[in-house]
């Protein structure tokens, strides 16, 4: 039983004591390194620029502008190709433009013997520019007089809408009760702990090798073919051991521009690693969006009709464009498929740091308008919280009204009754009714999800394996999936030992990833890795233990029906006595001189199926109301993401997702200028995620259904864990003071402004009520 | 990777005087938490240094013959917020001390440094300020002294003269013995954060009554403050929660907080009224226990 137990990662001996290698920890000689001229307005249009002081600065190897890049744009979001062409992202970017969309675009690159002569080279370049009105409000974006930000595009990426159920205009004049507000969601920023970084060289007369932090690589070569005009299979993509993601790295940023480089400087090495503050406002953010609820319900608890409206914003460039409002929106019929509900969205350009994928893609803004709205309409009719998410939510059988298929495995309502429990609800109930007045106040919050295993049938959903045994009896595996931190590697050894019967530790994943030799997969995203892996990974170990088995019915003359493999030997199947070791088949199969040969199984499958997953945060925490402070006392997730392979990997999922989700909720947000388009607080000391000081204790814990799509009944747990703190704890500052705040992040700001208005603090009168 | 030009490191107090006279381009660096950020930003102010981090005779927290605590400019705050010293007689300065930064941080950063560097929002600045501390300064024409609320000039500008050193703070016996208080640093998060508000109070009872009151800010104006209007309404006032209360209403005649995209003047300013209630309440339960 490899699956089900708490190993401790195959990587965390390398990483805890440094001698894991990351990009930056590579080096090649006589390495140049790559610095962009960023612009210094947020809308504008480069009417002259002057390079030549900068080029003939001594270590300058070579000066590029926006007028030496390939003409033709490129797409950068890190999906799987859509074989209809109707269905491909928006190509709206070149390495370099003079088109000036948002404060810190990428006019020119200087490429130097060191970060300081670049430094120096960069200050050198003269440009000038014309200004634009800065546009970042959507009133402003969608005016009809506005500029457009990409020509034809009527600064619209995208828009769509869908309805399911009966007639919501009819549900809603019938409804007993309607609710119905705004919220919005801040820019936020993954904060990975390793910055972007990559570099490129050429070990032959035509051909690029790439290391980079990335993860996707073989999504990588192929966009770097498209953007340069390159065979792709002349680019080499090596992926080392990555310092986090959060998808801001399934996105092709500066690979292309690293490629083009060494390309035109005859191969040299060149690499290209961005600071924090380069990180924070040229890589990728999460859209902000702007949601507006109607919620219609009924006395008796049902929800009778919904009307979602949402506004996201991608900034300058489309990465991943109308996808991420297009996947929030997807989620809201998996969680409540029984009632009617409408859902229109458009994605607007603005002049703004691009936004891209982000931990759970669109969902943590979407979920939080709606669970927000959920919690306005229970209390409308005076409902407990949790019961009438139980009398609303999916439950297993329920029909996808999006998708029309059947959920086979749903756990919701188990999530919620445990969370519950968990949180002491009933208790601290009657407990807090009298913490209800005075400066201290405490209450408790609910909230829901759903979300998905993959992307099918929007995209492809492909893994690929391939096992080997060794010559001491041992599997290697290489794998498709890329090991980002999220612990990939160390669960598909798990699937594959238990279907093997060989012990974990003699199964591994080879960690680096190189896409000349790595099997076909997509890349790290959409929480998909265990879960589509899981197919490929249990038909290759299948086909790999016939294979095994054969071969010992050949050493043995016993049919290989009547043989099995456990601990580590093949055994009899009905005894289970050892017949042989592993390691004695093994390098019979490699030396024997006639019989036999390696032994290997390779499978590359497509999963044509997502399975929804689902779970629930409780917050518990206390209002200090003069000092505008909401401190955490405790906070509870419960998932249902199928059978959990790995608990203690699974818990810290959890964990840091909640984390996130908290980040999120109180302090993380890009402070922005209105007039200039500047990002205030672009480094780590003004952008405030929350320290281990800050974090409450988080109890996770799991309602394990078996997913019969799925190899091992797993389903996706990566992102889950940020979507619903976000909601829960809005609802538990509802509970506590009366006061809906129904904007993220609540800030001490926030708050002080939204007590004011409630008459909870009276400033210049130094007091509370 | 910094754009150093010259570091030359100081193996005595004198050697750093001799050092910064004979180059008068040089900065001293300590702990380098601020130094090193200014560096990394580009700084063309501190590419020549006088490192004088570790100098044992700069790291040390004494009582003199006369009571006085003395406390050495390279002394680092972890030894400020662990010391017995410290917190039997100031915990108002092993309250800020503490708050600085993180772990990490706190093992570097030194108390000299976080003065000399001007910040408004200097966590141990309104302690300093509170405790009516004095600050000794040496350079190659001697000795100096100078009250900490004096050094700071304006909004990152001190009295540190060209070549000199700041090594000692001094806290006299009678700014502090029979006296409580209180550091309360009001920030976005738990730690590793700059203070939105930081709020110091050192007081003294005398049965029901106030005998002495003080109470300083950071972020409250250009430079850490005190509050003289609120002060002078508490000083010989019973002890009551109207007299808490008129002290949180009469610092808002002593400070001078601006807004900016950190935070705006009015939530500043309540924020300020606030800390004064709660840090001087905390003051008093800290006299109730002893």
């Amino acid at each position: 039983m490899a699956t089900g137990e708490s190993i401790i990662r195959h990587d965390a001996v390398a990483k805890v004591t440094g001698r894991a290698e990351y990009t930056q920890d590579l080096y090649k000689s006589r390495m140049l390194v790559a610095k962009y001229l960023r612009s210094t307005i947020a809308h504008g249009r480069v009417t002259d620029i002057d390079v030549s002081a900068a080029r003939s600065l001594p270590g300058v190897a070579a000066v590029f502008t926006f007028k030496d890049v390939p003409r033709q744009p490129f797409a950068t979001a890190g999906h799987p190709m859509s074989l209809d062409s109707s269905h491909r992202d928006v190509a709206d970017r070149r390495l370099l433009t003079g088109d000036i969309r948002f404060m810190g675009d990428e006019i020119a690159v200087v490429v130097a013997e060191d970060e300081l002569i670049a430094g120096n080279a960069l200050k050198q370049i003269r440009v000038t520019c014309t200004p634009f009105p800065v546009l970042i409000h959507p009133v402003d974006i969608l005016d009809p007089n506005a500029r457009q930000i990409h020509e034809g595009s009527a600064n619209r990426v995208g828009e769509h809408g869908w309805r399911f159920g009966a007639d919501i205009e009819s549900a809603m004049d019938h409804a007993d009760h309607v609710v119905e507000d705004s919220f919005e969601t801040a820019m936020v920023q993954h904060c990975h702990l390793e910055n972007h970084v990559v570099f490129a060289y050429m070990d032959d007369l035509d051909r690029i090798v790439i290391v980079t932090s990335t993860q996707i690589p073989h999504i990588v070569r192929r966009i770097v073919g498209e953007a340069l005009d390159f065979p792709l299979s002349r680019i080499k993509v090596i992926k080392p051991y990555i310092g986090g993601g959060f998808g801001n790295k399934q996105d092709v940023i500066f690979e292309p521009m690293a490629a083009f480089l060494t390309l035109h400087l005859n191969g040299r090495p060149v690499a290209i690693h961005m600071t924090r503050e380069e990180e924070m406002i040229g890589t990728r953010v999460r859209h902000p969006f702007h949601i507006r609820v109607k919620t219609g319900v009924m006395k008796d608890g049902t929800l009778a009709a919904r009307d979602v409206d949402a506004i996201a914003v991608t900034g300058a460039y489309a990465s991943h464009g109308h996808s991420v409002a297009a996947a929030g929106g997807g989620k809201i019929g998996c969680l409540y498929p029984h009632t009617p509900t409408r859902y229109h969205a458009q994605t607007l350009y603005a002049n703004l740091p691009a936004a891209g994928a982000m931990r759970a893609y669109g969902s943590p803004q979407i979920m939080y308008a709606l669970e927000c709205a959920t919690e306005d309409a229970a209390r409308a009719i005076t409902m407990d919280s949790v019961e009438f998410r139980l009398k609303n939510i999916v439950r297993q059988g329920d029909i996808d009204p999006l998708s029309q298929k059947t959920i086979h495995t749903c756990g919701l309502a188990e999530c919620l009754i445990r969370g519950r429990d968990m949180i002491g609800w009933q208790s601290k109930k009657k407990k807090y009714a009298a913490y209800k007045t005075g400066p201290v106040r405490r209450g408790l919050g609910v909230a829901c999800f759903s979300y998905a295993s993959g992307t099918y049938p929007v995209c492809v959903e492909i893994a690929s394996v391939r096992l080997s045994l060794n010559q001491d009896g041992t599997v290697h595996i290489m794998a498709g999936a890329t090991e980002i931190g999220q612990g990939s590697d160390t669960v598909i050894a798990q699937m594959a030992a238990h279907t093997l019967g060989i012990s974990h530790e003699h199964v591994r994943v080879i960690q680096a990833q190189d896409t000349d030799v790595t099997p076909f997969d997509t890349g790290a995203y959409a929480s998909r890795q265990a879960y589509v892996s899981s197919n490929a990974v249990f038909r290759a170990s299948v086909r790999l233990k016939e294979h095994i088995l054969n071969h010992a019915a050949r050493m043995t003359g016993m049919h290989s029906d009547l043989l099995d493999i456990e601990a580590d030997h093949i055994v009899a199947s009905d005894t289970r006595t050892p017949v042989l070791d592993l390691k004695t088949l093994a390098l019979d199969t490699c030396y024997h001189k006639t019989r036999g040969g390696q032994l290997t199984a390779e499978i590359s499958h497509k999963t044509t199926t997502s399975a929804p997953v689902f779970g629930c945060t409780f917050a518990d925490i206390e209002v200090d109301i003069p000092l505008c402070k909401i401190t955490l006392r405790q906070i509870v997730n419960v998932h249902d993401s199928g059978i959990i392979l790995n608990p203690v990997q699974a818990r810290g999922q959890v964990h840091g997702g909640v984390a996130m989700g908290i980040g999120a909720t109180l302090s993380e947000e890009f402070l922005i200028d209105s007039g200039t388009g500047r990002v205030f607080n672009g480094n780590l000391l003004d952008y405030k995620f929350p320290t281990f000081m800050d974090t409450p204790p988080v109890d996770a814990d799991f309602i394990e259904t078996r997913e019969p799509s799925s190899g091992y009944g797993n389903k996706a747990l990566g992102e889950p864990p940020v979507i619903s703190p976000p909601p829960a704890i809005r609802n538990a500052l509802l509970d506590a003071t009366g006061v809906p705040v129904n904007r993220l992040p609540i800030t001490p700001e926030v708050l002080f402004k939204a007590f004011t208005t409630h008459g909870l603090i009276r400033p210049g009168r130094t007091g509370h009520v | 990777m910094f754009d150093i030009q010259s570091y030359m490191k100081a193996g005595s107090v004198d050697e750093a005087v001799a050092l910064l006279a004979a180059h008068p381009n040089a900065r001293l660096v300590a702990g380098g938490t601020d130094v090193l950020i200014r560096l990394r930003h580009g700084s063309r102010d501190f590419t020549r240094l006088v490192d004088i981090h570790g100098l044992a005779e700069l790291r040390f927290i004494s009582l003199d013959p006369l009571q006085n605590i003395r406390i050495g400019s390279g002394t680092v705050f972890t030894d400020l917020a662990q010391s017995d010293l410290i917190l039997r007689h100031l915990p108002v300065l092993a309250d800020a001390a503490g708050s600085v930064g993180g772990p990490q941080i706190r093992n570097m950063a030194t108390i000299g440094g976080n003065i000399c560097n001007g910040a408004p929002s200097a966590d141990s600045a309104p302690a300093l300020f509170a405790l009516n501390a004095l600050l000794e300064l040496k350079s190659n024409r001697g000795f100096r002294q100078v009250p900490v609320a004096d050094f700071y000039l304006g909004p990152s500008v001190v009295d540190l003269k060209p070549g000199e050193v700041l090594v000692s703070i001094i806290i006299p016996r009678e700014a502090y013995q029979g006296y409580a208080g209180h550091y309360y640093k009001y920030a976005m998060r738990k730690a590793m954060d700059i203070a939105t508000i930081g709020c110091a109070v050192s007081l003294k009872t005398s049965g029901n009554r106030l005998a002495d009151y003080r109470i300083a800010y950071g972020v409250a104006g250009p430079t850490p403050l005190r509050c003289p209007s609120a002060e002078k309404t508490a000083v010989n006032q019973m002890i009551s929660d109207t007299l808490v209360s008129k002290i949180a209403a009469a610092v808002e005649d002593d400070v001078s907080p601006r807004t900016s995209w950190r935070a705006t003047r009015e939530f500043r300013l309540h924020i300020i009224s606030e800390l004064a209630r709660k840090v001087t309440r905390t003051a008093l339960d800290r006299v109730r226990k002893e």
